[in-house]
Parts: structure tokens; sequence; C-alpha cells
């Protein structure tokens, strides 16, 4: 993750990490997990589901702070995070 | 291995997905914040009851994993009543659309909230008839188009955290389908709260009320609600009138501890009838 200036409690302060998983043949590409992401994790890929719609995809992988906001606001509960180290433990 | 499901697979009926909804509709997200309240609250599942009327959001009743009625046209209300009073130990959640609650089942509605019935009530408000075609709802903004008002409409529309709150909700809230996070914490409140507890959600409807009206899909609805919402804790629910593309005005209206009716029926009929009464439920229905 990127700042402007390292914060005084860099070292306290840890930020989660996430890993976003998308029901592909779910999605109706509604793009409400697009558009509310906090960190601009998530864009609409050029591949079609089932439906033909786009589902979204992660930019990159170290942006999901693992917030949870799509999971919440997708109408079609075809998105969820994981913790990253959780799904380590699992893996 | 990963565990490739979705939080909240146990709490719906996942053979009934994908759900009807039209894409961008905001009725989903409702759904999952009250997935994530019941959730939040570690309710067992065969404590919550959801009965829902006809319509758009009356189908919620059947994706949710729990037990659930899909009553007829505006009796949502009658029904949870009458299983409240049966099953006083349950939680019932009415959850359904304001064309229902509001316009066909207005009349159960004000009466519910008059004797202070314990249930939570959750109306999905869309501002319009959306599963029947889009005609003019009881809580269409003026001059919003509709099919059944083609040059605008000029009726006055329902003000629903004001009605509710004059009838004697004992907690009146009203989020947006965007403010997940209040949304949900405002539904854990009302499923612990006793007494009537009205939760108003304003959702986009991308298919009708959004084609009418010119405005885009669901999601720039949602970019509205972003910019034009206000958050208003205790802010008198008589000045959150919706107008068309106006502002709206949010937030948890009412919260006030009043007796309900369980508690006054226990009450009045100790009185009358003495060591005779035996409440109706066992000792859940004391309480």
């Amino acid at each position: 993750m990127k700042f402007w200036r390292t914060p005084l409690d860099a070292d306290k302060i840890k930020v989660p990490h996430g890993e976003t998983y998308v029901i592909k043949e779910r999605c109706k590409g509604c793009g409400f997990c697009v558009e509310f992401c906090p960190k601009r994790a998530l864009r609409l890929s050029d591949e079609f589901n089932i439906k033909g719609y786009h589902p979204p995809e992660m930019i990159g992988k170290d942006e999901c702070v693992n917030c949870g906001l799509c999971e919440m606001i997708c109408p079609e509960f075809a998105i969820y995070c994981l913790e990253e180290e959780e799904v380590q433990v699992e893996g | 291995m990963i565990t490739k499901e979705h939080p909240m697979t146990p709490l719906l009926r996942m053979d009934r997905i994908p759900h009807i909804w039209c894409p961008t509709c905001g009725i989903g997200t409702a759904v999952s914040c009250f997935a994530a309240a019941l959730k939040q609250n570690e309710i067992p599942l065969e404590k919550v009851a959801i009965v829902s009327g006809i319509g758009c959001t009356g189908r919620v009743a059947g994706y949710m994993k729990v037990d659930s009625f899909h009553t007829t046209h505006g009796r949502a209300i009658p029904f949870a009543t009458g299983l409240k009073l049966a099953r006083p130990e349950m939680k019932i959640v009415v959850f359904s659309g304001d064309g229902d609650l509001f316009a066909i089942g207005g009349n159960h509605f004000i009466h519910a909230a008059r004797r202070n019935m314990d249930l939570t009530v959750i109306c999905v408000n869309n501002f319009i008839y959306g599963m029947t075609g889009g005609q003019l709802a009881p809580t269409t903004p003026l001059s919003a188009k509709s099919t059944t008002s083609p040059y605008g409409n000029y009726e006055h529309p329902f003000n629903l955290p004001h009605l509710a709150a004059s009838c004697g909700a004992t907690y009146v809230a009203r989020w947006t389908a965007l403010h997940i996070r209040r949304l949900t914490n405002s539904m854990s409140e009302a499923l612990n709260k006793k007494g009537f507890s009205f939760i108003e959600v304003i959702a986009p409807c991308s298919t009708v009320y959004a084609r009418r009206n010119r405005l885009g899909s669901g999601l720039d609805l949602m970019k509205f609600y972003h910019d034009n919402c206000e958050i208003k804790n205790g802010a008198n629910p008589e000045e959150a009138d919706i107008g068309f593309q106006s502002k709206i005005i949010v937030g948890k209206f009412v919260d006030k501890e009043k007796p309900s009716f369980i508690d006054n029926m226990h009450v009045g009929l100790k009185r009358a009838l003495g060591d005779k009464y035996i409440p109706y439920g066992g000792d859940d229905g004391a309480k």
C-alpha cells in the first residue's frame, strides 16, 4: 500500500489484506462493487459469464483490505472477501 | 482447500439463487444486509420467521433459509401479527415493498403500529410498483413519471417514517441500499427492539423507475444516493419528505420505549381474570 508520507504509527497498525472471490455465473454486471470499492481494487473484466455479463476482477493482488463492502453491496451474493492469512491456514 | 463458498450461503435457499431481481436492483443488497444482521446477532435461525407480501420485495421470503411465508397482497402484517401471538418467543420480520405495505396493506400497517405489535417491519421503497409494470405507487414522488402517470405524478406521496412515527412505532429509521453498514446495524437494533420497529430502505429500481424517468440505471441512482443523502439521526420525521431527485434525509428518527401489545395484553387479561389467566405460549409469552 502506498502512503503520501509514512504514518507515525506505521509499525503498530497492521493493514489487513484480503482476497476477493467472484462467483462468476451469478454476476449480473451491475457494477456496484466496482463503483463503490473504497480501494478501487476491482474492474469489470472483458470475459463473459454464462448470462452474457462481464463479472468483476481484481486489478492488483495487494489492493484489497478485506473491508467486505463488495460482499455486502452485491445484490447477487456473487462476491466475497476472505482474509489472506485465513486462506493460507486453510490451504 | 480454500472454502469456495459465499458466507451468506447458510442463510439463503441456494437452490433458488440466482434470484429474479433485475441487474442493479437494490433489494438483493437489503437481503444481504438483513442476513448480515442475523449473523451479527447470532440469532438461531429457527427463532426467526419472515413474512412477505406480493411484489418484487415479496420474493424475499422465498430466498431466506428461515421459516417464511409469502402471503396474499398487503396481508403480510396481519399474518405476522397472528404468528407473533401464537409463537411469542419468535422474532417475526415483515419484509415487503412500499406498494404492498402502504397501498394495499396500509390500514394493517397503521393498526399494527398503533397497537405496538412486537414486529420488525422492513419496507424496501423503490417508489413504484415494479413487478406489475411500473404503475404509480403511494410513494412515487411529485412529478415523477410512471406507466399510469406518463405526464408526471401530481399526487402527494407518503412520508413513510413520519407515518410510522405518528402511528406510534417505537423504532423508525430510513437508509438507502448504499448505507450498508448503517442499515445492518439498524436492522440488528430493530431485531432486538421490543415493539413495532420500522425501517425504510430506499432501493433503486432500474427497469421501471429509472427507465421511465430517464435516470439511467440503478448504478446511477446509487451514485445519486451517494451524493444527495444527508444523515440526520434524531431528525423530525415530518421534515424527511422525499421529492423527485431531491435531497434524501436518512437516519434513525425514533428510538423509544413503550409497552408492546403483548405486554399490555398480559396486564389487561391478568387484571380481568386474575389467577385463572394462563399466558399463551408458556413462560415465554409472559416475558
